[in-house]
């Protein structure tokens, strides 16, 4: 059924069919319409979930990890300042395995304070053993949320999962999208897999013991666990898309290859910059430049060795990286990439563009100059730099 | 409430073979409270020594579900799981009467757990929380928290030549979860098993959060005679510097009135953190302190109606 929502509806409708057992969230800007959208829902009994309106962020994951540790479906929502007091619990949710599930809106960190987008807050939190799944448009964040719970809880992840939106731009943009109908969301994501909890050792007698100290004799092998999830998540989630896409018509991979197949230059982007950026490679393929593009969907796990058959042959590559690593080197995508790339017979000339930090408007010539300038260095065969700062004053 | 022998038969739901220090109170109070409780049980801990020396993977003492997750929390997390529970016995998938327990040090309930703590008790979930409170952060060190008391020399409020330990009283937690207007807070002590069993079972079926406050000797950082334990904690409540009462539906009611109010002295002499306390040089600091007690004790007898 096609409706109109914006990113937040999206997110929220998501919610009410997947009908999570306990939601404990806490309202940040611009995520918050998520939490009130839903808490709406369990007043008017549309859902069968127990709400926890919590007094932070970080009882919010902490109440999560609680629930899902008990055996159920818990879900929340949160933006940066939030997702940042969260951090602490994030890794805890992955490390005990609980398939938790967060649709988080990209918003910049403080200080100074901002309210609008940029990635800073979830690729800060790319260490935390949480799959990052990033959306285009409203349709895809209302796909991947869908998809986050098959993913999450598939018996060989069981990682907690983000899917995000960019703050405002897809949070509080209305668009027309295709909506599924709660009957098929029931069936795509099914009940959820049986695992180790509280409860089902309360009723079998058989007590379990979660969150144990674990010292030099046993962290690492817990942690290796952890990381077999990831890998095995690079199984699953092209799998999930697939079957997605099979049942709704829209397949999901690691990211989308927008015109890249012959290009001679290209940039990766995440978000909703994918859109602006298509336009720009249209209008350049209809000059006969053969430009193309990236669009990364999901960041963690990072799909290294697929990126770098995807980019072999590319001349010059830009990184839109719409965070700052206050690295002096670079922002935080660009070295992953340079890393998949490094094997790569045929390396593209890499340059790291920072952009749209703080919610700042990214435009058509914005990601014209960014080609201008790639092609240029398509042209020499050497880049001259390897990190500029786009659309700020300087 | 149960006498010894009926306790005695149950089946222990904290074991032995827990690394904790000999003559601590925590494990004391672990294996009392789960003991009292005699009901299907999940229990929470915040980080602490009663979670690191009860859980070193892969041996747990807990024969109960038990999670940790972290320091500050331990009350969201356990609204966790008791939410989960509540969730599915809305939908009709589970019926057993559960109880929902949550064990925290007075790190982890006055200071960086208050606010955790506050959020699950005006949501009035249905928690028993037990706050072992042996007065600083032993597990790290022996700091000092906002439940040290006065004039206590610990490792970042130590005595020194110009000051005499720490300079503040404790904060009344007790009084702050009262005005939470929760059904039920109490203080205890391990040293009197029928005031904590009785307590326990009041807590447990009290209809949503109780709080209760139990004064945990800490044999290494107070530091007594391992063998002291139990005394030292019933000296507290004789000095009245540990009052022992209840507060039920916001009703105060003293649960145990000294035949003879032991000075403080009493209590600060067997522990040596109050060592310099009780030289002539700090006369003064003593007196103050006892006035203090005195009118903290005096005020709560208000409260109890005398």
């Amino acid at each position: 059924m096609k409706v109109a929502k914006t990113g937040n509806e999206a997110f929220a409708e998501a919610m009410r069919q997947i009908n999570p057992d306990v939601v404990a969230a806490y309202p940040i800007t611009p995520a918050t319409e998520i939490v009130q959208i839903f808490s709406q829902f369990v007043a008017d009994g549309l859902v069968k979930t127990e709400f926890v309106a919590v007094e932070s962020e970080h009882s919010a994951m902490s109440a999560c990890i609680g629930a899902s540790a008990a055996g159920i479906r818990a879900m929340t929502g949160t933006s940066s300042q939030g997702l940042a007091l969260m951090w602490e619990m994030l890794y805890v949710a992955s490390g005990l395995r609980l398939p938790i599930i967060m649709p988080v809106v990209n918003r910049a960190l403080s200080s100074p304070i901002n309210i609008h987008c940029d990635h800073s807050d979830t690729f800060g939190a790319r260490d935390s053993g949480w799959i990052q799944l990033f959306s285009e448009n409203v349709q895809e964040a209302y796909d991947n949320i869908i998809q986050a719970v098959r993913i999450a809880e598939h018996p060989d992840v069981k990682l907690p999962i983000m899917a995000t939106t960019d703050g405002f731009i897809l949070s509080h943009c209305l668009e027309t999208m295709e909506m599924i109908t709660d009957e098929d969301v029931r069936a795509f994501i099914q009940e959820p897999p049986e695992r180790a909890n509280l409860i089902k050792s309360l009723q079998e007698n058989k007590p379990i013991t979660l969150g144990a100290l674990d010292l030099q004799d046993y962290y690492f092998e817990h942690k290796r666990q952890s990381a077999e999830g990831m890998f095995n998540a690079l199984k699953v989630i092209p799998e999930i898309g697939k079957e997605f896409g099979e049942k709704f018509g829209r397949e999901y991979g690691f990211f989308e290859e927008y015109r890249l197949e012959d290009a001679d230059v290209a940039i990766i982007v995440l978000g909703s910059t994918a859109g602006t950026a298509k336009e720009v490679v249209d209008r350049l393929r209809k000059d006969g430049k053969k430009a193309g593009l990236l669009k990364l969907r999901v960041y963690r796990p990072f799909p290294a060795e697929l990126l770098a058959e995807a980019l072999s042959g590319i001349k010059a590559l830009g990184i839109m990286d719409r965070a700052d690593g206050m690295s002096a080197s670079s922002g935080p995508l660009y070295p992953e990439i340079c890393a998949a790339l490094f094997d790569s017979p045929r390396k593209p000339e890499i340059v790291d563009y920072i952009y749209g930090l703080g919610g700042r408007d990214v435009k058509l010539e914005d990601i014209g100059h960014v080609y201008g300038e790639l092609f240029q260095i398509a042209e020499k065969g050497k880049k001259e730099y390897t990190l500029k700062y786009i659309g700020v004053r300087e | 409430m149960p006498s010894l022998k009926q306790l005695a038969k149950r089946d222990e739901r904290f074991l032995s073979g827990h690394r904790l220090c000999a003559g601590c109170g925590e494990g004391i109070v672990a294996r009392m409270v789960t003991l009292a409780i005699d009901k299907p049980l999940i229990a929470c801990n915040a980080t602490g020594c009663l979670e690191v020396a009860s859980t070193i993977f892969p041996y747990s003492s807990w024969n109960i579900p038990w999670i940790h997750s972290a320091f500050e929390n331990a009350a969201a997390t356990i609204s966790g799981v008791e939410a989960a529970y509540t969730s599915l016995r809305k939908q009709g998938k589970i019926d057993r009467d559960t109880v929902f327990l949550a064990f925290g040090g007075d790190g982890g309930t006055y200071d960086i757990g208050l606010q955790s703590l506050s959020g699950a008790a005006e949501r009035g979930h249905n928690i028993l929380y037990v706050c072992c409170n042996n007065q600083a952060y032993m597990n790290t060190g022996i700091q000092r928290s906002s439940a040290t008391p006065k004039a206590a020399s610990t490792s970042t409020s130590p005595m020194g030549k110009v000051i005499p330990g720490k300079i503040q009283f404790q904060k009344d937690m007790a009084s702050i979860m009262v005005a939470h207007n929760i059904p039920y807070v109490a203080t205890s002590i391990p040293g009197k098993w029928n005031d904590l069993t009785s307590k326990v079972e009041k807590a447990v079926s009290a209809d949503g959060f109780a709080y209760i406050d139990v004064l945990t000797p800490c044999r290494l950082g107070w530091p007594h005679e391992p063998e002291l334990t139990m005394e030292i904690s019933r000296i507290a409540a004789d000095t009245c510097i540990w009052p022992l009462y209840e507060v039920v539906e916001g009703k105060y009611k003293l649960s145990y009135k000294p035949r003879e109010k032991k000075p403080v002295a009493e209590w600060f002499k067997l522990q040596r953190r109050f060592d310099h306390l009780l030289k002539p040089a700090n006369q003064g600091l003593l007196e103050s302190i006892q006035e203090e007690v005195d009118r903290r004790w005096e005020a709560l007898l208000a409260k109890c109606g005398g």
